[in-house]
């Protein structure tokens, strides 16, 4: 039962990519965290984690402005057409009735249902998204630290890519004390 | 330039806290055991919420005879408190998503629980028009799907399904607005457990979040769309809930001022019952006065006497405007409001709406915290009785003289309207102790620019 539950969990969370080997330095405030993303220069796939969004960090990490909201574009006009073509479908091919001695095709009575459609769809569609850019869910997230959620900052880099002297070299000329490897 | 606009960014949280500190007062609240008073407080909310669920089972089973929805008022209590509790709704979206558009940080420390506000707030609601129909196990009808009967379809081009789509939408994209919010700060809860149970809990309620610049790249952006997207979504739900009235022909009922008119009482209501909510949990939670402070509440009590003004000037120009337009039925639809039978709620309408939340033109009573809290309980008296005035004296003088009828409430309606607090109130209690009260990676960020 409980290997079930398992498999089951498996085939829904998106566990498929195993952790990595990382080479994570952290540090105890903001300020510190980020002289060092702006100064650890060459090391490759560099990258944060932060208990919330700290600004300025994107240019930084050089990332790419999210894509969601051309998810959020396109689901928005589905869910237009899905809202016209489901009132045009039942109020004027399934079965026609007047109502109110308005057309059959009474558009401006249709605007309402079409436009929480559209809400509908684009919300929901942005935030599949989300989860899909996010790799969420995941069961057992591996978490390299408990504070990093809390107070803790770190920046991690693949070690594959990396070597780890020199990512090490790095991070202690900007003054970092602690440094570990860990999967992630 | 640069140091006025510092230092009121540090007057959002009081108290020079540490980002640990931060999570910590935040955390404890749904980790240490609750306390006698927060017992008694969650008993008394479930002894409603358990009376009200027999008032509604003996409605359902027994009938809507035992309200007093009858010829001509066959819109009661049922109609005006689902206008009452998606309105109160409202505020938690505007806070949430039109003051984030607007970038006010004060926002942070109050948008979560605003937000389940919402979420409570709507599900009160949406059972009022099931209950409405009479036959809440045939409510599945109001849904557009392929049936044997033809397929016989829901019509469209009534307002009243609208709102079928419009509350469903707003529900939905409420908790996942909600939801979302919360997941950082439940991966936060996650990784502060220290018992199995918790963890497992939290572990499943945050989805396995971690945190990477690139995750909260991604994160930020799609708040930011929910926020864009929830902010014309909250103008039309209100909007929809007003075509119930504002298409039908009714004197009273029939005016293109409804969706505006509704959606500023909507906003009003809702504040207030925010500010409700929030001197309450200044009280049960003192830690949280820094985080809700002073400053907050002011804030939100200038949009309470701002959305009071627009109120009353709807008020004004529905008057102006029966006058105006010659027609002596919408005359006498607001003759008859003002001095007729209903007059009383009329003017407990007017003095709670327009007039008592003129006291916030001083600052000393917008910073006190007793005046607040009754001025709050008011607005939403207030509330409540303009959708009596505009469901009842609207329907009990029609057209016809011969039409006129009279409507007293039953011990039902008010047990309705009574016990509809105790739903809410036990969930939101329940929210309390068991999820994250202030977004608390919302919070940090205007925390950090003190240093």
């Amino acid at each position: 039962m409980r290997e079930r539950m398992k498999n089951i969990l498996h085939i829904l969370s998106r566990d498929s990519a195993p952790p990595k080997e990382v080479i994570v330095a952290f540090f105890e405030d903001e300020s510190s965290f980020l002289k060092a993303a702006r100064e650890a220069k060459g090391i490759k796939d560099l990258d944060a984690i932060t208990p919330y969004p700290v600004h300025g960090l994107e240019q930084i990490l050089n990332i790419k402005r999210s894509w969601i909201p051309w998810v959020t574009f396109i689901f928005g006009l589905i869910g237009l057409s899905a809202g016209l073509a489901l009132t045009y479908y039942t109020s004027v091919v399934s079965w026609p009735l007047i109502i109110g001695g308005k057309p059959f095709f009474s558009l401006p009575a249709f605007i309402p249902v079409m436009f929480e459609c559209t809400v509908l769809f684009s919300a929901l569609a942005s935030v599949a998204a989300l989860f899909y850019a996010c790799d969420l869910p995941r069961v057992n997230p591996p978490i390299l630290d408990k504070d990093l959620t809390s107070h803790k900052f770190a920046l991690y880099c693949p070690a594959e890519q990396n070597s780890e002297t020199e990512v090490r070299q790095i991070f202690e000329q900007l003054g970092v004390e602690k440094v570990l490897t860990g999967s992630f | 330039m640069n140091s006025p606009h510092k230092e009121k960014q540090s007057s959002l949280i009081l108290g020079n806290k540490t980002l640990k500190q931060i999570t910590e007062d935040i955390s404890v609240l749904t980790e240490k055991i609750p306390g006698v008073r927060y017992l008694l407080t969650l008993a008394g909310a479930k002894t409603l919420f358990i009376f009200y669920l027999i008032v509604m089972g003996t409605i359902v089973v027994v009938g809507m005879g035992l309200m007093a929805v009858n010829h001509p008022v066959g819109w009661g209590v049922d109609i005006i408190n689902l206008v009452f509790w998606i309105g109160i709704g409202h505020a938690g979206t505007l806070i949430s998503a039109i003051l984030f558009l607007f970038r006010q940080k004060w926002r942070t420390s109050i948008a979560r629980t605003a937000e389940a506000m919402t979420v409570f707030a709507v599900m009160t609601a949406a059972l009022f028009p099931l209950l409405h129909t009479g036959r809440p196990w045939l409510a599945y009808w109001l849904l557009p799907y392929p049936n044997q009967r033809g397929s016989l379809w829901v019509n469209f081009r009534s307002p009243l399904l609208w709102d079928v789509f419009a509350i469903s939408t707003y529900a939905t994209v409420s908790i996942v607005f909600w939801y979302v919010g919360m997941v950082p700060d439940l991966a936060t809860l996650r990784d502060r457990a220290t018992n199995k149970v918790r963890k497992f809990i939290y572990g499943i309620l945050s989805l396995g979040w971690r945190g990477t610049a690139r995750h909260w790249s991604h994160y930020e952006m799609t708040y930011m769309i929910l926020a864009a997207i929830s902010t014309p979504l909250v103008l039309s739900v209100h909007s929809v809930i007003s075509f119930d009235f504002a298409v039908a022909s009714l004197p009273g009922w029939h005016t293109t001022i409804f969706p505006p008119y509704f959606v500023a009482g909507a906003i009003f209501s809702g504040f207030g019952m925010v500010v409700t909510l929030m001197c309450l949990v200044r009280v049960f939670v003192p830690q949280f006065k820094d985080y809700i402070t002073i400053n907050h509440m002011e804030a939100m009590n200038k949009i309470i006497m701002v959305t009071g003004m627009l109120v009353g000037y709807a008020y004004l120009s529905e008057l102006f405007i029966a006058w105006y337009s010659g027609s002596p039925y919408e005359q006498f639809a607001f003759k008859n409001r003002i001095t007729g039978p209903y007059a009383w709620s009329y003017w407990i309408m007017m003095s709670c709406n327009v007039i008592i939340p003129q006291l916030f033109w001083f600052k000393k009573f917008r910073r006190s915290i007793p005046v607040m809290f009754v001025v709050s309980i008011l607005v939403n008296v207030g509330m409540w009785f303009e959708r009596y005035v505009i469901v009842v004296t609207s329907l009990h003088r029609d057209f016809l003289p011969a039409n006129w009828g009279s409507f007293n409430m039953t011990f039902y309606d008010f047990g309705a309207l009574i016990g509809s607090f105790g739903m809410f109130l036990t969930l939101f209690l329940l929210y309390m102790r068991t999820l994250p009260a202030i977004s608390i990676a919302e919070v940090k960020p205007t925390a950090v620019h003190k240093e």
